[in-house]
């Protein structure tokens, strides 16, 4: 039975840790990072498999970006490599970008989709880029409405 | 001890436990993740820097280069300068100061330590029997890499199926990421992450041993005219510059090869991709061309460290609240059961023919007097630990 929580807070206070999903990566193409797609089924009753393949796909289209070759990644490399890699104490490589653009997906992701679904995705960066980690957690307590089991304001906005 | 999946709170980078409330318990002394690594790295700088354990070698090749250098730049400068052309020592001078940042640089970049699988991961993949005893997985795991058949081994240390390239190093006990060798002359892995230092050092170490024994030539030649050949020549060992340039220059050739066929040394030492072992066997990591393949070795884009993000990462350490019902797991087999190839080559860097140390040439004494032995100065005490680069 899907349980319905607000928001993240409320994850965190009602909620306990039931599962883990992993998502594998996806090696076909070589040693780039790809996440498989392919739905896992402890997902079924939890989740929309189409929302669910879009937020990995985004992300392996995220993740393509930043390991892409092209002219500005030989740019930013010849110029580390002339200023003795000095430049990268005042500028960023063009994969923290990235990271950093992923990181705020995820949140985003997590705070609108998979926490109001008792999902939590964490970031791939933490495991190594190995796995996608999928938390589900299962409503604490009596399994009646969700609604009553949280004292704390149900409906904050962050 | 249990990883939660904590989320990371990307602004304060705090670990949180989603159980705990937020932002209430927070424990005693916060840590920083490197220094829970397992594994046997050394850390210096908070975790900026870091090391094999064994840094002696690396010492010794500091010292190797600093002295040769030295002793070039004192008595063999002046007199090329003033008889030839003040360019040579200037351009000595780039050369040396190349080759010292390529060095520390690839001495103290994370070569790609893929952390190690959390007991979480690891339970999935090794799945419960009925008693709640985990078997190990199967030993191997083959995926289709660009159309080609690669095998993904387990390791056990590190409990997870290791991606393609990827090897176990024994030595520093990690898992590293395209694993190239372990190198104790730099004292470190060479890998993913500062494989383009390790070339680029041996690449600039060739031509400033190349430079400095042309020189030291000419300055044997040059003092020849006035004091006789052979009796410049015996205050110079040129017969070890010879052997110690060989093996530099060897290895960089060696090296350029890989790089332009996109190949480790490990995959190069093993077969992998070779013809031999079937027809139809390729690289699939291969772009196709030469200059492709060294661009993307070279310049290509450079990630982070996995799993730590900033060396500012602080842990804090919360105890561990009680679980719903995941398998418990057993303690690993204390010796992991010895896979088929033992995980990795703790061999020097040279290719296995060429010699050892890579004496650099060392320059002539200054002139008057029955020349003293060059070589045994006694060589410094091992340094202290350099000190950290600017990264």
């Amino acid at each position: 039975m899907a349980t319905e929580f607000h928001n993240l807070q409320e994850l965190r206070h009602s909620a306990s840790l039931a599962n883990k999903v992993f998502i594998q990566r996806d090696y076909s193409e070589g040693t780039t990072c790809r996440f498989q797609t392919k739905f896992p089924s402890e997902l079924e009753s939890r989740i929309e498999r189409t929302l669910f393949e879009d937020t990995v796909k985004t992300l392996n289209n995220y993740y393509a970006e930043a390991e892409k070759i092209g002219g500005q990644s030989y740019l930013e490399g010849c110029l580390a490599c002339t200023t003795a890699y000095l430049i990268f104490l005042c500028m960023e490589t063009r994969y923290e970008k990235v990271l950093k653009k992923i990181a705020k997906y995820i949140q985003e992701q997590n705070e609108k989709i998979f926490a109001p679904r008792g999902l939590l995705v964490t970031d791939p960066i933490e495991r190594g880029m190995r796995v996608i980690e999928i938390s589900i957690y299962e409503d604490r307590g009596s399994s009646g409405s969700s609604s009553g089991s949280s004292s704390v304001s149900g409906s904050t906005a962050r | 001890r249990r990883n939660r999946g904590g989320l990371l709170n990307q602004r304060s980078f705090i670990v949180t436990d989603p159980e705990r409330s937020f932002p209430g318990q927070r424990s005693r002394s916060p840590r920083r993740k490197w220094q829970l690594l397992p594994g046997r790295n050394r850390f210096y700088c908070d975790g900026r820097i870091m090391m094999a354990r064994q840094t002696r070698v690396f010492y010794l090749t500091l010292v190797l280069i600093l002295l040769t250098c030295g002793l070039f730049f004192t008595f063999d400068c002046p007199f090329l300068a003033s008889h030839l052309t003040p360019a040579i020592p200037a351009v000595a001078g780039v050369l040396f100061v190349f080759v010292m940042a390529t060095l520390l640089r690839a001495s103290f970049t994370d070569p790609g330590v893929l952390p190690r699988a959390t007991p979480d991961e690891a339970a999935d993949l090794e799945g419960p029997t009925g008693e709640g005893v985990l078997n190990p997985p199967p030993r191997s795991r083959e995926v289709l890499v660009n159309g080609q058949t690669v095998r993904l081994k387990y390791c056990f240390t590190c409990r997870m199926f290791r991606p393609p390239r990827a090897s176990h190093c024994s030595l520093c006990d990690n898992c590293v990421e395209r694993f190239d060798h372990h190198c104790p002359w730099v004292g470190n892995c060479v890998g993913r992450r500062n494989y383009r230092f390790f070339y680029l050092f041996i690449l600039s170490l060739s031509f400033l041993t190349l430079f400095i024994f042309a020189f030291v030539i000419t300055h044997v030649i040059i003092r020849s005219n006035r004091t006789g050949f052979l009796s410049a020549l015996k205050d110079s060992p040129v017969v070890v510059c010879f052997f110690s340039i060989w093996s530099i220059v060897g290895l960089s050739g060696f090296h350029t090869y890989l790089i332009s066929s996109n190949q480790t040394t490990n995959e190069d030492i093993k077969g992998s991709w070779s013809t031999k072992r079937g027809k139809d066997n390729y690289n699939p990591y291969s772009y196709g061309n030469i200059l492709t393949n060294c661009c993307a070795a070279l310049c290509g884009p450079l990630p982070p460290r996995s799993g730590l993000l900033l060396s500012t990462t602080v842990l804090a350490s919360s105890p561990p609240s009680p679980l719903p019902p995941l398998p418990p797991l057993p303690p690993l087999p204390a010796p992991p059961p010895p896979l088929s190839p033992p995980p990795l080559l703790p061999l020097p860097l040279s290719p296995p023919l060429l010699p050892p140390p890579p004496l650099l040439p060392l320059p002539l004494s200054p002139p008057p007097l029955p020349p003293p032995p060059l070589l045994p100065l006694p060589l410094s005490p091992p340094l202290l630990p350099p000190p950290p680069p600017l990264l």
